[in-house]
């Protein structure tokens, strides 16, 4: 295993070369569909990714349903902005967010399972919500193509090996609609990206997230208790969470 | 060809409240009920694994699969209608108990003022004081010959709470006492006392003691547990039709209730009400349903379309302001609220119960002065604690960022340090505000979509407003260091959560001409037909519908049952 993703790195180092120097690059043309083959993916080196990957508890959760590897590591950089680590706790990489996200997207979520996807589309107002054929695991793989060629475009470098300041940068334009695409609403894409972000933080465990339980501990909330009618006339109580596993 | 069954005397459509209570009050008499629901079965066991907040809140899993079946909607009819393709700004319950079973519980009584609005506005203010094209009027019932049935609501549901100073006379006290108060509860208290209002514990479902009501069920006390709303509650200490009036229907051996069955229409012929025609999801195969008696009690929507797709009554229509199945569609006007961080401060929020709150009435109906304002009614303010659940809830100050190391920051500090006065702000109606049939859009088996039509108006924007203001002033009385008041309401926006408190439609009134059901709930062009809900409504109150639709649904078993013994219109 470790043999053949060295040997796709070493492809992909080569061919990144190669772009570079012969000084392909997608400009700011916006032209129908998305742009993808001549933009490589930074699957970054091997110590880089053991580094990223939670070694503490070998989960065998943690592999991939939907994303491929490169795409995981975009979701793993971009969520990590939207919830850097710092003194105050770990951020959305160690929570395990871009699990929780590549599991969603590959379920009845991903899918639009429950949402009306029947013609005809039109353009609406925003106050009368999405209204697109895409679904959301669609959405949400055009839109890392987009982060990653506008990242290209603005940085001749994958979004995974630009600066911190730089990501920011990029995730400001997509929520900002300052990036100009004829494929998705960047925002759309930044506003699904932020939310999915949110509930791999903060949802039970078992859905591959808030590992441990730390993402409720950083903010106090004790997640899945019984009653609180012994503390509901008190002052603030501060609890040791406990989640669903503890109800089986 | 439909598979045609025996006759029934009642069959109802949709067993959330209104059914329940439809079906329990009939099969205690002796009638034969037959309860159609399109969503599946549900009992208390199935809560063992709700503490949730993905599956259940987020994720919507009591919730109608709007794959199946949405609505159109659009601001007004220049705009092109477009389906609400996900949930946002309302939630649709699906499954036995329906909304019954996702609501928070609060429990309230209209105002005496709510069903003479008309005319006491006219009396009080002058005709100017109603703009021309809001379609406020009577209800044809008054607060005082509505009150028995709220007293058989209340105490069917062991509704938790203290008498209301500005309320409606009550015949007699709530079943059970009020809920535990919470320090910022009392802080609530404290500071509405200071500034002369008169502050009471929301009356909540959620029963404060265990209780046995007067059909004999018991039921335990609430527990705090703070997954109220979008949740069943697994100590059936929330009233949900589940754990009340579907078991004593149940038990008499004379209800008959079908799971999975999708109705499409009312059969009539010669103006009466012949039975239902409806779908067996699990096999695919067409039911006709002959009865002496059809009940509509779906959600607001479905009674409409319902109505609709079955060619029975008048269709409203707009441009001459004349018909009246869609009329007088109205909402809840919730955005007028603020919330107040408190530095020093941090509260248990994430704890609670649904209807764990409390609340003024200075600001609602007609209960302050409104010559120099520039709208009627108004809506509670309240002070609630209902669970911040962490996916839902990262309370930052306006104008800070919304990711990144700046909010990361910022909302685990204020998560605890956060209280918000909310508002339950009236929703009048207006002659451009309706519901209808989508010429495009279908539902799964092909019928049309309801297409609603409606925004907010000056009258919403000036409440909004003035109600913001007053939610600032008392967040200010109880020491918040900052304020943000949110007092620009904007046009409605169906993709951000508001309320589940959907009104009209089929509205009652004393007039056929200007309306679709009586007191009674009664059709007035099909005798034989009731359409119970919160449908009936001409105008939204500022409160929690619920305890409205459930005393008007006993109000409406009484009725079918005179209707049953002697027939003829009822009112």
């Amino acid at each position: 295993m470790a043999d053949e993703n060295q040997s796709k790195h070493g492809e992909d180092v080569s061919r990144r070369k190669f772009l570079k120097n012969s000084g392909i690059a997608v400009g700011g043309l916006a032209v129908g569909g998305v742009i993808g083959s001549m933009i490589p993916w930074d699957v970054g080196d091997k110590e880089e990714q053991k580094a990223t990957k939670n070694v503490k508890n070998k989960s065998y959760n943690q592999a991939l349903m939907y994303l491929s590897q490169a795409e995981f590591k975009t979701t793993e950089a971009a969520t990590e902005r939207i919830f850097p680590k710092d003194e105050h706790g770990p951020g959305a990489g160690d929570l395990g967010v871009a699990y929780y996200i590549d599991h969603q997207l590959a379920g009845s979520y991903g899918f639009n399972a429950r949402d009306y996807m029947e013609p005809p589309f039109f353009h609406g107002e925003k106050v009368q919500g999405y209204q697109g054929r895409l679904k959301r695991r669609e959405i949400f793989r055009v839109g890392l193509r987009e982060m990653q060629n506008y990242s290209h475009q603005k940085h001749k470098k994958g979004f995974t090996e630009i600066t911190e300041d730089q990501q920011d940068n990029i995730l400001k334009d997509f929520q900002e609609d300052k990036v100009k695409l004829s494929t998705i609403s960047p925002s759309g894409f930044f506003n699904l990206l932020r939310s999915m972000t949110l509930e791999g933080l903060y949802s039970d465990p078992l859905y591959g997230g808030n590992i441990d339980m730390e993402g409720w501990r950083m903010r106090n909330y004790p997640g899945d208790q019984m009653g609180y009618t012994d503390i509901i006339e008190g002052d603030f109580k501060k609890m040791e969470p406990s989640s669903l596993r503890d109800h089986m | 060809m439909a598979k045609k069954l025996p006759k029934t005397d009642v069959v109802i459509v949709g067993v959330g409240w209104g059914g329940g209570i439809i079906a329990s009050e009939l099969t205690k008499k002796g009638l034969n009920v037959v309860g159609l629901e399109k969503g599946e079965e549900r009992h208390t066991e199935d809560y063992y694994m709700v503490h949730d907040e993905l599956r259940y809140a987020i994720r919507y899993e009591l919730m109608q699969d709007l794959s199946k079946d949405t609505l159109t909607f659009r601001r007004n009819e220049k705009i092109r209608a477009l389906p609400m393709r996900q949930y946002g700004s309302f939630l649709l319950g699906e499954g036995l108990g329906g909304a019954g079973v996702h609501w928070n519980g609060m429990t309230f009584r209209f105002l005496p003022y709510d069903f003479e609005i008309r005319s006491r506005t006219i009396e009080k203010y002058g005709k100017n004081k109603v703009p021309a094209d809001m379609t406020i009027q009577d209800w044809g019932i008054t607060y005082d010959e509505l009150e028995p049935y709220y007293d058989q609501f209340e105490k069917m549901a062991g509704i938790s709470g203290e008498e209301n100073p500005l309320g409606g006379k009550r015949s007699d006290k709530y079943p059970t006492g009020p809920m535990k108060q919470s320090p910022q509860l009392k802080m609530f208290k404290k500071a509405t006392e200071n500034l002369k209002y008169h502050p009471y514990m929301i009356p909540s479902a959620n029963l404060s003691e265990n209780y046995t009501n007067p059909d004999g069920i018991a039921r335990a006390a609430c527990q705090y547990c703070a997954f109220c709303e979008r949740f069943g509650c697994e100590y059936g200490a929330k009233a949900d039709p589940v754990v009340t009036v579907i078991p004593v229907a149940n038990k008499t051996g004379k209800f008959d209730l079908r799971t999975h069955s999708w109705v499409r229409r009312v059969l009539h012929k010669d103006g009466k009400a012949t039975g239902v025609l409806y779908t067996d999801l699990t096999t695919g195969e067409e039911i006709e349903q002959p009865a002496d008696v059809v009940v509509l009690t779906s959600y607001v929507f479905n009674n409409v379309k319902t109505l609709l797709n079955s060619k029975i009554g008048r269709p409203y229509d707009p441009a001459t302001g004349t018909g009246v199945i869609g009329k007088n569609y109205a909402y809840q006007v919730v955005k007028g609220a603020a919330s107040g961080y408190f530095k020093d401060k941090q509260f248990n929020n994430f704890a609670g119960a649904g209807a764990l709150g409390m609340v003024i009435d200075d600001f609602n109906g007609d209960n302050f002065d409104h010559t120099d304002l520039d709208f009627i009614h108004g809506g509670y303010l309240s002070l609630t604690q209902t669970g911040k659940r962490p996916i839902a809830n990262n309370p930052i100050p306006k104008g800070s960022p919304t990711w990144g190391k700046e909010f990361k920051e910022k909302s685990l500090n204020y998560i605890n340090r956060t209280l918000s006065i909310g508002v339950q702000g009236a929703s009048m109606p207006y002659k451009h505000h309706y519901l209808d049939l989508d010429p495009v859009y279908k539902d799964t088996f092909g019928d049309p979509l309801v297409r609603m039509t409606f925004d907010f108006e000056d009258q919403d924007r000036s409440l909004a407003k003035f109600t913001a203001q007053k939610c600032s002033e008392i967040l200010k009385e109880m020491g918040a260091d900052k304020i943000d008041a949110m007092e620009e309401l904007g046009p409605y926006d169906i993709t951000v959560y508001q309320s589940t408190h959907n009104t009209g439609g089929v509205i009652m009134g004393a007039d056929p001409e200007t309306s679709a059901v009586n007191n009674y709930s009664q059709m007035w062009d099909m005798d034989n037909l009731f359409v119970v809900g919160a449908t009936a409504f001409p105008h939204n109150g500022g409160y929690n519908p619920t305890g409205t639709v459930g005393a008007l649904a006993y109000r409406a078993a009484e009725g079918i049952m005179k209707y049953h013994k002697n027939g003829g219109m009822l009112a």
